[in-house]
Parts: structure tokens; C-alpha cells; sequence
């Protein structure tokens, strides 16, 4: 954990007997993903309360535009959810999102954003584990990084690159 | 202003043991625009809707926040609640209390945080929420069976039945497809012809069918209710009003021995011919490749023959455009091309010959009119094997999936042999025997214990000629030894697959395919015969490998889905569908190719200030399925999807911006 989150963390201490913990916007595919969340919670499945999730009616509909404005507007991290490759409701819709964000993601680092504050996975129907695995993970990653700074130095972008596209591929 | 009433549910102990839903209402209250709030344990039922009316009427609310469970389950039911008190029904957003958490966390403080914060974007949405409304669309009730196979004919008797009329296409000059080339059915072995022929008949008789053989779609444009169907009907060289099928034009052609396609090649026909006596419409083809006419401007001898003078050689393709509700694809099968497996020496050896060949053989119709005899020299042969599995679950050479009948049909032809021929062997090299339809068990225990096929778990390596035996060496791995048997025939069931112009089938009516090309339906389970193009269903094989029964059970399922469509007078198109302002459109047709249902097309517009034309997108209402993707990618963010527009995702992530102090 970076000093900067320690001190932040004592602020908000001092206000708040409250340890900080990440937001986290989720964009979820009406079709899959949304009802993988369902799922989670008609499963009982625990997950730390950090999301808040936006229903879309499919991953391609989610505009870069909402993943800088929630960037901007201080979320710590914004995950998008789709249903897998050949599961999309409207066919393809997911195809175009992964391109999209995959470039979105790429060009992360040119804003000073940490690539891995933005995360894209698919999760269909009946995956309500994955789904508050995904949380989970999200969280604690979150976590790890602290605070959204605003702006970063931006190091091993090629690195970074190569990582997220062998994910998703 | 807006006037948002706000409404938490408790849902029993759901959603109240974990959030606290009083306070949640009190701070909801609270929000911009929000002019009242309440709760109630369970606000889906008929007293809480009525304090969701109540309130409407009372506070004059124009648009109302739900606080419970998943909107997948319950938004239709809200809908319906505010539309009972003459609101729009789309002015209705929910917050997922439940499944997003109370069921989720274990900590009230912070769910009843996340409770309010999901009610806090629910009232930032709903406050852009604009009114929508559903159009009415034209409809043209007239069906399009695309395939006279067993499952077009099905699908188009049950659709005429129902009382619309039906358009039926096949591309060969008879109706029948694969099940006229059979001979016996499995597992009643009840006569392939007796149970079509009739049904064949009742196609052409039915003053709702018109069949039009010899043809094929060649465009499908337009959407559900509404399309229009370019037809080519193939010039048949004989006029179908004159010609009354009398047959002597095709015993008298001169140009023989032309393998007929319907015999799989093991019988001949001539160069004007109907594929098989039964054939509807019983009217010749001239086939233009081998006739003498076309090829050397001799003969004409069918048209001097010919009694009531049908012989047109002049005759032209015609393209027919036909205005068309519904279509239903049922384009079946093809079998596989074995001679990928060298092993088995197809085309090598003329007894090695497939499945469908042997149903010919068999046939009381076929080229030796049911007698069983080998094609290199005509004896009866002995000794028979079957190979099962020839380009099925073998993902070396042909495809990775079970085609299905194949273990079914292997039973019947060993019987249908041992039944024919009683003293000859019949061999299965089988992988396992997948038996599971009515019935089925018992007919294949049948043909082994009471025919006495001898049947062999085990797969088969080389099959080659010695001292004119074929030898085939395969193993028997239960018994765990190395088997060769000295055949006087191999017959191999070879994969069925998809047609060979699928893929460009699926181009024309904008539907998907997998990756072996077969149909892709709308859902796997629960619509199965729908595509995902509306109007659009699927039967038979051409879907995936299928036997008799599962393809009439499918046509028959189809059909009552084009039934249904045409029991209204109208089409209802969803209101959340995408539209574009044209005033910024730019026309750079990026929408339209991220489409993933060719919804968007371009049309010329004059543009308002300028008085100049320009190009413009414009959605189809009939097809668009509001997926959002050309919002998305609009650059000038003119393509917008009705309910989830920009602004109202936005504002939900702004509300949120609001609270600065993490989750």
C-alpha cells in the first residue's frame, strides 16, 4: 500500500472511524451479466459492497464516454460486464465493446489513469460466483492501488498493454 | 419539474432485515425533484400497487422510483402499475435493492448506504425518463417456407392449415428432399414414401401452397411482417399449365445414363426427367448441361413427342418478387464428403458406398427397384458391413459433433438386409450406440437379437480389395482383438452437414450460423425455432442434425410461431429501440455498420438550414432490437437508444460523483 493511501486513510480516520475503501461503477450487460448479478444475490453470494451497478441493454452499448466520466467524477474503478463471446443477445454487440474498450484501456495511461482501474470481463447468466469473484477481486486490487490521485506518472505502458490484450483475447 | 415519487419495498424480510427501508424512504425523499417517498412490506402486491396509484394521483407524480427486486423480474409489473394510473408506463426506473443487496451484504450500515445510493441514480434516471410509445407496423400475412424437404412441407400444411397462405421454395425440381429417398423409416419401419407421398400431395392440392420447384430466394430485404423476397424461378424448358406429366417425353430422350442426383448417383436418368415417379410437381425438367438441343442444336425429340406440346426451349429464368410476413428456413442437410478418410477408399472401390446409396438400393423405387446388389457387378452381396461415425465425433477428419440417426439408420439397413437377404452377414462397427428416441432401444436390440447382426464396439482402420473381397480391418475393442472381415459391401454413415451455400443463405435473411455453418437459433432452450431475426424461425436439419421426428415436431413448432405473428393485424415494435437526430447526423454510415441487425439504412434528407440534400441514418423501427451499439459509436452522438439515452446514464454516474467519502 503506497504512503499516500496511509495518509488518507488516517484522514478519513480522523472524521470517519472508517477505513477508506474504492468505489467501483459497474456497467452490466442487461442480458448476462446483470442477471449473472442476480444470480449472486438470489444465490445468497457475499461480495464487498463497493459497486454500483448501471443497466445497459448490452456491453455495446457502454460509450468510452462513461468510463472517463466516471474517471472524472472520482470513481476509483469502472468494470464493464458482457456476455461471453457467442452468448450476445443482439448477436455482436459484445464484440464491438471488447474492441472499444480494449482500445479505451490502451489509452488509459495517456491520462494519467492506472490501465488496471478499468476492468472488462464476460460473465453470462448463470456465472453469479464469477460475478462476486469479479467484485472481490476488483475490490482488493482497488484497494491495493488506493485513492484515484487524479493524475500518475504513466510507467510500462507497453507492458501493461500487452497484459490486458492477452486477457481478453 | 419533474415530480418523482419515490417507493422502497421491504419485500417481507428481503429487503428490510438488512436495509434500514425507513430511513432509506425518509433520505430518498429528500433527492432533487423527488416530491414524496414511502415504503411498504411488499409494494409488488395489490395494496402497495394501490399506494403507488394512490400517491400518483394524490401528489400528481410524472414519473415514480421503485425500490425491490430485480427489474427482470418485476419492471413489467410496475409498468403496468403506473400505467394503471394514466402514466406512461416507461416513466417507471427501478433500484435493485434485493438481489444487488440486501441478499449480497451482510453489513446494514453499508447496505442501507448502497440501498440509497442505488435509489439516488434510479431518481437521477427517471428524471430525463421521456414518455414512449409502442408503433403499430404493417403486417403481410403470406409465409415463406424456404425447403420442400419432409420439414418445409410440414411447416408450410400447418401454416396453410392455420388459414394463411404459404409460398413454398425448393431449389430441385420435386418437392420430397432427403425423406422421398428413403425407403423404410426407423423405429416403425413404416414406408418412407407411404407417410410423405401423401403429405407431398396434400402440399400441391392445398389452395394456400403455392409451390414453386425449381427455385430459389434469391434476396430478402425488409423486416418482420414486412418482407420482400426475391424469387428465381429456374427456366424448367416445359410449360408447368400444359405439360400433364404423361412421361413420354423422358422415355423416349435419347441422352442416357446421366447419374440422377435423387439415386445418389448409383441409378441414371435422362436428360429431361422428373427425379422420381412420385415427384410433385409432376412436371420434367430439362436439365440444359445434357441436352442435345442446348449443347448441339439437335434432337428436339421430347418436343416432337410431346402430345399436348409443353416443350418450350426458350424459356427464361423469371425473377418473382413476393411480399412476405414470416419466413421459415428449412434448407436441411447435406451428407459429407468421405473421401477425406483415404482409408476407406471411397470412389476407389464401387461397393464401398454411403448410406443414403444403400437407401436407394433398397428402395422399392430405386434404380433396382428394392433388390440389394452391389454396384460394381449386381450380385446380392453376402457379407456387409457398416460403418458408423464416418466424418461424425472425428475431429481429425470431419466434424467434431454426433450426427445423430446415424446409429439408428446403421440398425435399420443391417435389418433391412438381414430382412431382404437372409443369409447374409451383416457387420456395425459402432463408437456407442445412441439409441434415445421412442423406441429406438428396442429396435436396435431387435435388429441384433432377433436379425442377428453382429455388431462390433470398435472403429474401423483400412478397408482395401484382395481376391475381389473387400478386407476390412478395424478392431473390437471390447473383446480387445484386431478384426478383418472379408466384405462383398461397405456402407458408410457419413456426418450429415450443413448445406454448402448456408453460410450465404444466412447472408441473404440476416440470420448467424456457427462455426460448421448450421443455423444458429435465438436460444438453445428456450427459442429454439426462433432466429434472432424476427420473423425469421428455423426447421429441420438445417439447424442441426435431426431425425423424422424431432424435424416435424420442429416445422410444426415454427409454423405455430408464424401463426401467431399473423393473429394479429398489426406488429408491436418495442419503444426502447435506437433513432437518430438527423439535424447532426453527419451520414458517415458507421451506425449502420455496426448494426448487428442491418437495421440502419441511408436515405437522402434535406437538411433544414441549408435547403441542400444530404445523406442521413435512419432506423427501422421493425428491426431495430435497441442493443445501442450504433449509440455507442456515433461520433457526433446523433444515434441515441430510447431509455437509455446518454444523458440518463450519465446522470446516474453524476449522482453518484456526489458522495465524496467512499463507499
Amino acid at each position: 500500500m503506497s504512503e499516500e493511501t496511509t495518509t488518507i486513510e488516517q484522514q478519513t480516520e480522523e472524521q470517519k472511524p472508517k477505513v477508506w475503501k474504492p468505489r467501483i461503477l459497474g456497467i452490466l450487460c442487461n442480458w448476462c451479466s446483470y442477471a449473472g448479478a442476480d444470480l449472486a444475490g438470489s444465490s445468497r453470494l457475499q461480495y464487498p459492497p463497493n459497486v454500483r451497478i448501471i443497466r445497459v441493454p448490452c456491453s455495446g452499448r457502454v460509450n468510452p464516454q462513461y468510463i472517463f466520466k466516471a474517471f472524472q467524477r472520482g470513481f476509483e474503478g469502472v468494470l464493464v460486464l458482457g456476455c461471453h463471446p457467442g452468448d450476445c443477445h443482439y448477436a455482436k454487440g459484445n464484440y464491438y465493446a471488447r474492441r472499444r474498450l480494449m482500445l479505451l484501456k490502451k489509452f488509459l495511461p495517456s491520462l494519467g489513469i492506472e490501465p488496471e482501474r478499468f476492468h472488462f470481463e464476460w460473465v453470462s447468466a448463470s456465472e453469479g460466483i464469477i460475478f462476486a469473484e469479479v467484485i472481490a477481486k476488483m475490490t482488493k486490487k482497488l484497494e491495493d492501488l488506493g485513492p484515484f490521485s487524479g493524475v500518475s506518472v504513466v510507467q510500462g505502458v507497453t507492458q501493461i498493454n500487452t497484459d490486458a490484450e492477452d486477457e481478453h483475447r | 419539474m419533474a415530480r418523482i415519487g419515490v417507493f422502497v419495498c421491504w419485500c417481507g424480510s428481503n429487503i428490510a432485515k438488512m436495509v434500514d427501508v425507513k430511513k432509506a424512504a425518509e433520505i430518498a425523499g429528500g433527492f432533487p425533484n423527488v416530491v414524496y417517498s414511502a415504503d411498504y412490506k411488499y409494494m409488488c402486491s395489490d395494496p402497495g400497487q394501490n399506494i403507488v396509484k394512490d400517491a400518483i394521483r394524490e401528489h400528481k407524480l410524472d414519473r415514480v422510483v421503485i425500490g425491490s427486486c430485480s427489474p427482470r423480474l418485476h419492471e413489467p409489473t410496475f409498468q403496468r402499475c403506473i400505467g394503471g394510473a394514466d402514466l406512461n408506463p416507461y416513466m417507471v426506473e427501478m433500484a435493485n435493492l434485493r438481489e444487488h443487496c440486501s441478499w449480497v451484504h451482510d453489513d446494514r450500515e453499508k447496505a442501507t448506504d448502497k440501498a440509497i445510493d442505488l435509489l439516488r441514480m434510479a431518481v437521477a434516471k427517471v428524471a430525463s425518463d421521456e414518455p414512449l410509445y409502442t408503433t403499430k407496423l404493417p403486417l403481410t400475412k403470406r409465409a415463406l417456407v424456404i425447403g420442400g424437404g419432409i420439414a418445409g412441407i410440414q411447416a408450410a400444411l400447418d401454416i396453410a392449415n392455420a388459414g394463411y397462405p404459404v409460398t413454398l421454395v425448393e431449389r430441385t425440381p420435386s418437392i420430397g428432399g432427403h425423406m422421398a429417398q428413403y425407403d423404410k423409416t426407423f423405429p416403425t419401419l413404416d414406408c418412407a414414401a407411404c407417410i410423405l407421398t401423401p403429405k407431398m400431395v396434400d402440399c400441391a392440392s392445398n389452395p394456400n401452397i403455392q409451390i414453386l420447384s425449381y427455385s430459389e430466394v434469391e434476396d430478402v430485404s425488409g423486416f418482420v411482417g414486412n418482407f420482400e423476397v426475391k424469387i428465381r424461378k429456374r427456366a424448367r424448358s416445359v410449360n408447368f399449365e400444359k405439360c400433364t406429366g404423361c412421361g413420354i417425353c423422358y422415355s423416349k430422350c435419347p441422352v442416357r445414363k446421366i447419374p440422377n442426383e435423387f439415386d445418389e448417383g448409383i441409378g441414371d436418368r435422362r436428360a429431361i426427367y422428373v427425379p422420381f415417379p412420385q415427384a410433385v410437381p409432376n412436371v420434367p425438367v430439362i436439365d440444359r448441361e445434357n441436352c442435345r438441343w442446348f449443347k448441339e442444336e439437335k434432337c428436339r425429340a421430347c418436343e416432337k413427342l410431346c402430345p399436348s406440346q409443353a416443350i418450350e426451349y426458350d424459356q427464361e429464368d423469371e425473377i418473382l418478387t413476393e411480399k412476405i410476413g414470416a419466413i421459415v428456413v428449412a434448407t436441411g442437410f447435406k451428407t459429407w464428403d468421405h473421401s477425406a478418410i483415404g482409408e476407406y477408399g471411397y470412389g476407389k472401390y464401387k461397393d464401398v458406398i454411403t448410406s443414403l446409396q444403400f437407401e436407394r438400393l433398397t428402395n422399392a423405387s430405386g434404380p433396382t427397384e428394392g433388390k440389394v446388389a452391389r454396384p460394381s457387378d449386381g450380385k446380392t452381396p453376402e457379407t456387409v458391413v457398416f460403418l458408423s461415425c464416418v466424418g461424425s465425433r472425428d475431429e481429425n477428419h470431419g466434424y467434431p459433433y454426433c450426427s445423430k440417426v446415424c446409429c439408428m439408420y446403421n440398425a435399420k439397413q443391417a435389418l433391412l438386409l438381414k430382412d431382404k437377404v437372409h443369409d447374409a452377414n451383416a457387420y456395425v462397427f459402432y463408437m456407442d450406440i445412441r439409441a434415445n428416441g421412442k423406441g429406438y432401444e428396442e429396435f436396435v436390440k431387435r435388429t441384433i437379437e432377433d436379425y442377428g447382426a453382429t455388431y462390433l464396439r470398435g472403429r474401423v482402420s483400412r478397408i482395401f480389395e484382395s481376391d475381389g473381397k473387400l478386407i476390412v480391418r478395424g478392431a473390437d475393442t471390447l473383446a480387445g482383438v484386431p478384426v478383418e472381415i472379408q466384405a462383398d459391401m461397405v456402407v458408410l454413415a457419413t456426418a450429415m452437414e450443413p448445406q454448402t451455400d448456408a453460410k450465404e443463405m444466412a447472408r441473404k435473411l440476416g440470420v448467424s450460423t456457427d462455426q460448421h455453418n448450421w443455423f444458429t437459433e435465438a436460444h438453445p432452450k428456450l427459442a429454439p425455432v426462433e432466429a434472432l431475426t424476427a420473423g425469421v424461425y428455423f426447421a429441420g436439419a438445417c439447424q442441426y442434425p435431426r431425425d423424422i421426428p424431432d424435424t416435424v415436431a420442429q416445422a410444426s413448432g415454427a409454423a405455430s410461431k408464424v401463426a401467431v405473428l399473423f393473429s394479429k393485424d398489426e406488429i408491436t415494435s418495442e419503444p426502447m429501440i435506437a433513432y437518430i437526430q438527423e439535424s447532426s447526423c453527419a451520414g458517415c454510415h458507421l451506425c449502420a455498420s455496426v448494426c448487428p441487425f442491418t437495421a440502419i439504412d441511408m436515405v437522402e434528407v434535406t437538411d433544414p438550414r441549408t435547403k441542400k440534400p444530404k445523406m442521413v441514418a435512419r432506423v427501422n423501427a421493425g428491426i431495430c432490437h435497441g442493443c445501442g451499439t450504433c449509440a455507442a459509436a456515433c461520433r457526433s452522438q446523433s444515434a441515441k437508444l430510447r431509455g437509455f439515452e446518454d444523458t440518463q446514464i450519465l446522470a446516474e454516474i453524476e449522482a453518484l460523483a456526489e458522495i465524496t467519502s467512499g463507499f
